[in-house]
């Protein structure tokens, strides 16, 4: 239900850029969403086409990029996938874990003319 | 064709507002409490039982983020404390620009603890940092031991769990020691207190923990 307010931001953030790069028309949006964020992909997908009257994204398709859950061991630096959330080093049991990836929440890029 | 480069947080406008909180909770010396949990897991009741403790101790505040209703408000007026309602008008959670206008209807130079109730979801507020010191979040006996690994997000990002209404554990199939180890693969850091709200247990190591950290913050902001 938040990605709708999600996506006003995103689409703000869009039409600000947009004014400013002189583009009238988004082809492609191109968003980064990590697994440990509470954004749906889907539901990002349905917000957006709420904003489809507008003639900036009439033809815009948002894709959506995942970004795997990675931790990273504070104490032996070992990078590793992580598994069900269980946030323990595999290499030294550490518990003294990093999020590396999988937080993230952010436009990569857009195209337009 | 043209290919813009952005790299902008979606969050970004609202992390904003949450430092410009963050700052004047520092320069009062407030310590901010973000309470978060599933609607009906007990934060409204954890919040009576803690203010019953702590009110002839320090100075409190309540915020109460709810979606239409002001029922939660009116149980906290009772306890004679400053309390602010928010109606989020259909949002699932709180977020940083909410709570600011809300401040300026407490007197924030009166208070020690700032307590803000979340909308109850455990699934986005985990997202909005609101400017707050710490997070709780309260997780109930009654959920089931699934929980943390459907919601990773709230535990991980929060420095407390309240796990509640342990008089029901007779009537239910929770292995709470289990559900412990759970929040602790998600947050070795995490602090667990056992409570009832029903029947008053297991509060006082709770309040004792959140009254250092109030001391703790005066402290902090009187060094700056
Ligand atoms: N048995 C038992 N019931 C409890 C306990 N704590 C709260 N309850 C009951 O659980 C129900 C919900 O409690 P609230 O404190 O309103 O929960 P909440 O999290 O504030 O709910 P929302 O604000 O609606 O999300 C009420 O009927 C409470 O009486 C407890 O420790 N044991
Ligand atoms: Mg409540
Ligand atoms: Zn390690
Ligand atoms: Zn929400």
């Amino acid at each position: 239900m938040h990605e709708l307010s999600l996506m006003m931001g995103i689409v703000d953030q869009l039409r600000k850029s947009a004014a400013e790069n002189n583009i009238k028309k988004i082809s492609k949006v191109m968003l980064v969403v990590g697994e440990m964020t509470m954004a749906v992909p889907d539901a990002l997908q349905l917000a957006f086409e709420a904003f489809k009257e507008e003639e900036l994204f009439q033809n815009a398709v948002l894709e959506i990029r995942k970004e795997p859950v990675r931790g990273e061991c504070k104490d032996c630096h070992h990078n590793f996938g992580v598994e069900d959330f269980a946030f323990v080093c595999p290499n030294c049991s550490s518990p003294n874990v990093r999020i590396a990836s999988g937080r993230e929440l952010y436009i990569d890029y857009y195209e337009g003319d | 064709m043209v290919k813009v480069r952005m790299a902008t947080p979606v969050l970004q406008q609202n992390d904003e507002v949450a430092r410009e909180n963050r700052k004047l909770f520092r320069k009062k010396g407030l310590f901010v409490l973000n309470l978060m949990s599933s609607p009906g897991s007990g934060k409204t009741s954890i919040l009576e039982r803690t203010i019953e403790k702590l009110s002839s101790r320090l100075k409190l505040g309540v915020i109460e983020g709810d979606i239409y209703t002001t029922k939660d408000a009116e149980r906290i007026e009772k306890f004679g404390i400053a309390v602010v309602q928010i109606n989020t008008a259909g949002a699932c959670h709180l977020d940083a620009r909410m709570v600011q206008p809300a401040l300026d209807d407490l007197d924030l130079n009166d208070l020690d603890l700032l307590i803000v109730e979340n909308v109850g979801n455990l699934v986005c507020p985990a997202e909005f940092d609101l400017g707050e010191d710490a997070r709780a979040a309260v997780l109930s006996v009654a959920e089931g031991n699934d929980k943390p690994a459907k919601y990773p997000l709230v535990f991980r990002e929060s420095q407390v769990v309240l796990i509640n209404k342990i008089d029901l554990l007779p009537h239910t199939d929770c292995d709470i020691d289990q559900l412990e180890k759970d929040l602790k693969l998600i947050n070795h850091q995490l602090k667990l207190f056992r409570v009832s709200a029903r029947l008053d247990q297991g509060f006082e190591p709770w309040v004792q923990w959140l009254e250092e950290q109030v001391n703790l913050k005066k402290k902090l902001s009187a060094s700056q």
